[in-house]
């Protein structure tokens, strides 16, 4: 199959990549720049797990062609971190008991990071509508919106 | 457990400590199966059938290996080379792994494609040619019953039906005789619809064979790596994978929920292609593929009837069960229990006579039976029992909380042995409930129930108080496949304090890095921070059944507190020696042995390790480690008491859970956030099945569904703000007073929930509801009820 070149700036890094034009995102993030923090759960954008950030907006990566993102900048999770600092959602989650097998976690705080920087001080209504599209299977939803206001009060 | 026996800085039971594992999780730097990359790799993708039975009358792979990339095709005929194309389930029965001549469920696997990429697999799979003549679809447990239905299992000698076991307990003719002589009888037909874990990561392997060494390693998805090791010895040992030359590596874990208990025919195959190919092969499942072929839970059609006296009194209880199994018994339970504990069925109440039988039926649908976030068919059990107890209260027009209250076992009656063969260990269930009546506020409820109704306005309360049964457990009468359901913890202290814990349980987000880190600190009072918990490797954690059942904390936890003693006994010699007294003449705190009377003569935990590689007595060993492989002498009962209100929409008949208030008694606590925070997930994953979840079938064996467009998971939106709440009651024969917590929710929560729709609707008649109560169902019961009448 012929390839395309893109570039793609991931976490302040550009990345130059010949690549299938079928190639999802999530699978160049995780296979090709090795970044395993942004999972698949499902294929079909219910779960969320694959959530990460494209020029600001949260998309699901496992159905964004890699060619889409090509001179676009991506912030995935182990971008929120910096210079060794975690974000308030990353403590958050962890003050407030939000994860338990931290498969979901990823795209839970990428989502949750699209909607801080629209609305910085969601209701409770808010956080529950703003993390709808990504499922969690262990926490019940009650301590990650707590650990979604913490970050709200902590930014 | 009243108080704290230890600092905040120590962190055992009792404090909610912040999770050791979170760090990893919260960076996206766990590494999960499909995280693992090794040189060389191949991956493998699975040709599935889209038939539920049918001829295989050939399979073409030309094609497939001519496309660029594929390196192989393996069908059933090259297992069979090896005698690898059928293994042993769990439950003893068989299974294929790649089928040569007949398919049995839509989406078995029939061949793995494997190749460079995972595009070039997924390509591959297009391309192979499988033949089928499609044979008729038994897809109804019922119809497959009925004398001359096709036997499906021709495979099997000596099979005759489609029945693959009966199973009952108690006594017939007593129960038939109480029921004969009640005042009252009540009888409901009761569906619990076959429904799937979803985990968010889906199952998976990568197996790697190293061809000079003859070793095999495997990174899985597994919630039980010792025992799939050992069942891998036991399938592939003729072909020279012994068991010491397997290893499992299950690494952080997406989710389990009993999903990860089975062996899948992925796994096998993955495994016999890295031996035949000499390279690394990954294959993990895609979501349709984990919600079309893994294991399913519940699945039980059930008939259920309770005798009482006039006054309510309950007096027996009668379930007849309809289990499909599917194409093959690979159901995850212990051996001697065919129907898993289905017979914990008599609940919270002292019945006198109970009957209970489950016939498993082979159908043509994907095989299993796992007990889904729940010790082995409890769920099941639960519903039934806390529906008739509400049906009950119905018919003798008595309030539920009440007819509970008058018949729960008494607190002083335990330990309790049921009619069917159980010992309660402890138990205040009507501790419980009057402490969730009083959170709820449950009189005002019901005044405000009246209000509405008297407007128009749907509103119910529902109870559940349910009694679980978890950590199997004990040697006597559980095993998996001749493995008796021990478990382990090894626990060594190095020289300057610091603690290595290897269990034999594996978590799948359950915190056992923490938990069991507590277990250790609390026993010996070396701080949290200083002790590492290490599990899911088998070259390097002690022998251990696994986590599912609930049973980690019971059993697990016990080895734990178990080893820490023993070592805290070899502790007490060196301190001794160190002190130059007697061992009787010192006292113990957590963290330090001192001199009776004289506490400023001690010797940290810390000094005895440091001495117990450099200053110990004269014929003593150095070192201070030990292992317990705990054998517990009962399993532990849980239990708790759940209202649920809800709002039901008259128009749409759409329910909306406005208040939940669970209160459990899980005995002593080991770290209360981390509890709560199961409960939460628990009773989310009881809601799901409650009023959205079901896979369903049509006649053709098709599944409906199958993905997460239309498989319906609470999202946030959905999810109820639950309230919780706790009595304790320890376990007297815990060695740490503890019970097990992580299915309690998903047992109780369900039966709460139809209580309340069925009370918001029971004025107009509507006795019973099945599950899911989605808004059609709903509106269904509302129109058919007030149609018949009923209504206002």
């Amino acid at each position: 199959m012929a390839t395309q070149e893109i570039s793609i700036t991931v976490n302040g890094t550009t990345h130059t990549s010949e690549v299938e034009p079928r190639l999802l995102l999530v699978h160049f993030i995780r296979e090709n720049l090795g970044l395993t923090g942004t999972h698949i759960g499902c294929d079909t954008t219910h779960c969320g797990a694959c959530t990460v950030m494209l020029d600001g907006t949260a998309v699901k990566s496992c159905t964004v062609f890699s060619v889409q993102a090509n001179g676009k900048e991506i912030t995935t999770i182990e971008g929120m971190t910096k210079n060794g600092e975690l974000h308030p959602l990353q403590a958050g989650f962890m003050e407030k008991h939000g994860l338990q097998c931290g498969f979901c976690t990823p795209g839970m705080i990428m989502s949750s990071h699209a909607l801080l920087q629209k609305n910085p001080h969601p209701s409770e209504e808010e956080i529950r509508w703003g993390i709808s599209g990504n499922l969690c299977r262990c926490t019940g939803y009650v301590n990650i919106v707590k650990a979604v206001q913490y970050a709200a009060d902590n930014l | 457990m009243s108080e704290l026996r230890t600092s905040a800085e120590i962190g055992g039971m009792g404090h909610s400590v912040k999770r050791k594992e979170d760090p990893r999780f919260i960076r996206g730097k766990g590494t999960y199966v499909d995280d693992i990359i090794r040189p060389g790799m191949l991956y493998m993708d699975i040709v599935r059938s889209p038939y539920a039975h049918a001829k295989i009358k050939s399979i073409n792979s030309e094609k497939a290996l001519a496309h660029p990339g594929v390196a192989a095709v393996i069908t059933g005929e090259t297992l069979k080379e090896y005698n690898l194309h059928w293994m042993p389930t769990l439950m003893s029965d068989t299974q294929m792994v790649l089928p040569t001549d007949e398919v049995m469920y839509q989406a078995q696997e029939v061949a793995a494609v494997i190749a460079t990429s995972r595009y070039a697999a997924a390509d591959g799979v297009e391309l192979v040619e499988v033949d089928y003549e499609p044979l008729p679809v038994l897809v109804d447990p019922f119809k497959a019953l009925e004398p001359g239905a096709p036997v499906l299992r021709h495979d099997k000698e000596g099979q005759k039906d489609n029945l693959i076991w009966h199973w009952e307990a108690g006594d017939r003719d007593a129960t038939a005789k109480a029921f004969e002589s009640a005042d009252v009888t009540i009888k409901q037909d009761i569906y619990i619809p076959r429904i799937t874990v979803a985990s968010i990561e889906t199952c998976g392997i990568v197996a790697e064979f190293d061809s000079v060494e003859g070793q095999l390693t495997c990174w899985m998805t597994s919630q039980a790596p010792h025992a799939h090791r050992t069942v891998f010895a036991m399938v592939a040992g003729h072909v020279g994978l012994s068991e010491e030359k397997i290893r499992i590596i299950s690494p952080d874990l997406g989710g389990g929920f009993g999903g990860k208990v089975p062996i899948y025919p992925g796994y096998v195959i993955a495994i016999a292609a890295t031996v035949v190919t000499g390279a690394p092969i990954k294959w993990i499942e895609d979501r349709r593929e984990n919600m079309q072929a893994d294991s399913f839970g519940r699945d039980y059609h059930m008939t259920a009837e309770l005798a009482a006296d006039k006054d309510g009194t309950m007096k027996a209880l009668r379930i007849k069960t309809i289990a499909d199994h599917g194409y093959t018994d690979a159901a995850t339970q212990p051996s001697k229990w065919p129907a898993g504990l289905f017979s914990i069925c008599t609940g919270s109440y002292p019945f006198e006579n109970a009957f209970v039988e489950v016939d498993g039926v082979y159908t043509n649908k994907p095989p299993g039976g796992i007990a889904y976030r729940c010790s082995f068919r409890v769920t099941e059990a639960v519903h039934a029992i806390e529906r008739l107890v509400d049906i009950l209260a119905d018919e003798i027009d008595m309030d539920p909380a009440e007819l509970r209250l008058k018949n729960f076992i008494p607190k002083e009656a335990f330990p309790y042995k049921s009619v069917l063969g159980w010992e309660y260990d402890s138990g205040d269930y009507a501790g419980a409930l009057n402490l969730a009546m009083k959170r709820i506020g449950y009189a005002d409820l019901l005044k405000e129930q009246k209000e509405k109704r008297a407007k128009g306005e749907l509103m119910g309360i529902g109870i559940s108080s349910f009694t679980e049964v978890v950590g199997a457990g004990n040697s006597r009468d559980f095993d998996i496949l001749g493995l008796k359901m021990f478990d382990s913890a090894e626990i060594r202290v190095h020289p300057t304090g610091k603690v290595i814990c290897r269990i034999g349980v594996q978590t799948q987000g359950q915190g056992h890095e923490t938990t069991f880190g507590q277990i250790v600190a609390e026993e010996l009072g070396i701080p949290i921070a200083d002790i590492k918990v290490e599990h899911g490797d088998t070259d390097t954690a002690p022998y251990g059944l696994g986590t599912y059942a609930s049973r980690s904390t019971p059993v697990a936890g016990a080895a734990t507190a178990v080893a820490s003693r023993k070592i805290r006994d070899k502790a007490r010699k060196i301190a001794a020696y160190l002190l130059e007294v007697g061992e009787d003449d010192l006292e113990w705190e957590p963290g330090k042995f001192f001199v009776k009377g004289v506490p400023d003569k001690f010797k940290t935990i810390q000094d005895v390790a440091f001495a117990a590689y450099t200053n110990f007595p004269e014929g003593m060993e150095a070192g201070l480690e030990a292992v317990s492989y705990y054998d517990p002498p009962n399993m532990t009962y849980p239990f708790g008491s759940y209202i649920c209100v809800v709002d039901v929409d008259g128009k749409t008949g759409e329910v909306k859970v406005r208040r939940f208030m669970a209160v459990d008694d899980c005995g002593n606590i080991i770290n209360p956030m981390i509890v709560e925070g199961q409960i939460h997930g628990g009773l989310t994953m009881g809601l799901a099945p409650a009023l959205f979840e079901e896979i369903s079938y049509d006649e053709e064996g098709n599944i409906r569904g199958g993905s997460f467009m239309d498989y319906l998971m609470p999202t946030a939106m959905e999810t109820p703000k639950w309230e919780t709440d706790k009595t304790t009651t320890p376990s007297p024969h815990h060695p740490l007073g503890a019970k097990g917590v992580g299915e309690s929710a998903t047992v109780g929560a369900p039966a709460a929930i139809v209580n309340a729709v069925v009370d918001a609707l029971s004025h107009l008649g509507v006795r019973h509801l099945e599950i899911p109560m989605t808004p059609e169902r709903v509106w269904q019961a509302i129109r058919s009820a007030t149609q018949a009448g009923n209504g206002s």
